[in-house]
């Protein structure tokens, strides 16, 4: 049995809680990648994370991309979305076929 | 010419052999599988953009109702309202293989025996603003786990296919032309050991013939 997690700034995340995910309210990229860690370790299967925070701690969710457990995946929050998740769908393709070609 | 560094033997050649047939067909195997992994890839790619697209919808939409609820709850109502959710999900999750890729299936399990109990927080004291917030999340979750899903299986399916592609052309460009080029250059110095094998044998012939033919007159000029 596994868990879902959403971290990200208290006003991104809250609502997360009343559909049965566990918050864990992060404003500073330091904690962020700590709790992200911890998660990661204790048998969170998904973690949603707001773009603003994964921007900033890439590395440290580039470590779980190829394990099957968590799957970590950035979202918008409040402050709107800067492209980060497209972006890394991007990502993906160019790895696999060489050139992003379904770009638009 | 890159060829291996191998003595020119049958023995040797009849191991290059057995090893480029083994290259062929590992390589025609792993074009096979790069070619349906790529084709999965594609169509989950696809797929990804469009959840992603909707999730990022939902959520915006799902935010401004959260917004507008910030600005006419107090914080305190608003973090007692949210603050004990009665749901609880969690998941079950089934591996599946897909060309030795291992590509997560998430299932969601409710804790509450209603899955659409989801307001944790008595309608009196809350805005309906913040209902339409918590609803629309609760709506746009099923996309969110597919999202999560898929987006997985794209990372780890992506790495796999760098993998066999590398593969693949390694074997394409580089394995197999040096296995032909060696099984080449081993059948031309066989054939060539085996003229000059020939040529040797005639050129002692005509000598021993030479040497005959000698002695005979030798035998005869003493004769006559």
């Amino acid at each position: 049995m596994y868990k879902i997690a959403a971290i990200g700034d208290k006003d991104s995340v809250y609502g997360f809680a009343s559909v049965g995910l566990s918050v864990f309210p992060e404003d500073e990229a330091a904690g962020a990648a700590r709790t992200l860690r911890k998660l990661a370790e204790s048998g969170y299967a998904v973690i949603y994370i707001t773009e603003f925070l994964a921007a900033q701690i890439q590395t440290e969710i580039e470590r779980y991309g190829e394990q099957t457990m968590p799957a970590v995946i950035p979202i918008p929050g409040v402050t709107g979305n800067n492209g980060m998740g497209l972006k890394n769908v991007s990502r993906s393709v160019e790895q696999a076929v060489g050139s992003d070609i379904l770009s638009e | 010419m890159a060829t291996l560094n191998v003595n020119p033997t049958r023995m040797e050649l009849t191991k290059l052999k057995t090893k480029l047939v083994t290259a062929r067909r590992g390589h025609k195997l792993l074009k096979d599988k790069r070619d349906e992994l790529m084709r999965i890839f594609l169509e989950l790619v696809r797929e990804n953009k469009k959840l992603r697209r909707e999730v990022e919808e939902g959520i915006k939409a799902a935010n401004q109702h959260m917004s507008i609820a910030r600005s006419v709850m107090s914080d305190k109502a608003l973090n007692v309202a949210l603050m004990l959710p009665s749901q609880s999900m969690s998941l079950d999750i089934t591996e599946k293989n897909v060309m030795s890729v291992m590509i997560p299936e998430y299932s969601a399990k409710f804790k509450a025996p209603d899955e659409h109990d989801i307001y944790s927080y008595g309608f009196a004291s809350t805005s309906s603003e913040l209902d339409f917030a918590v609803k629309s999340l609760f709506d746009i979750m099923p996309q969110m786990l597919r999202l999560a899903e898929v987006e997985k299986s794209c990372r780890l399916m992506a790495a796999e296919i760098e993998k066999t592609r590398r593969r693949v052309n390694a074997l394409e460009h580089v394995m197999i032309p040096r296995y032909e080029d060696t099984i080449k250059f081993i059948t031309m110095k066989l054939d060539e050991n085996e003229r000059s094998a020939t040529t040797r044998l005639m050129k002692i012939k005509d000598m021993m013939v030479k040497d005959a033919i000698e002695a005979k007159r030798a035998a005869d000029y003493k004769g006559a």
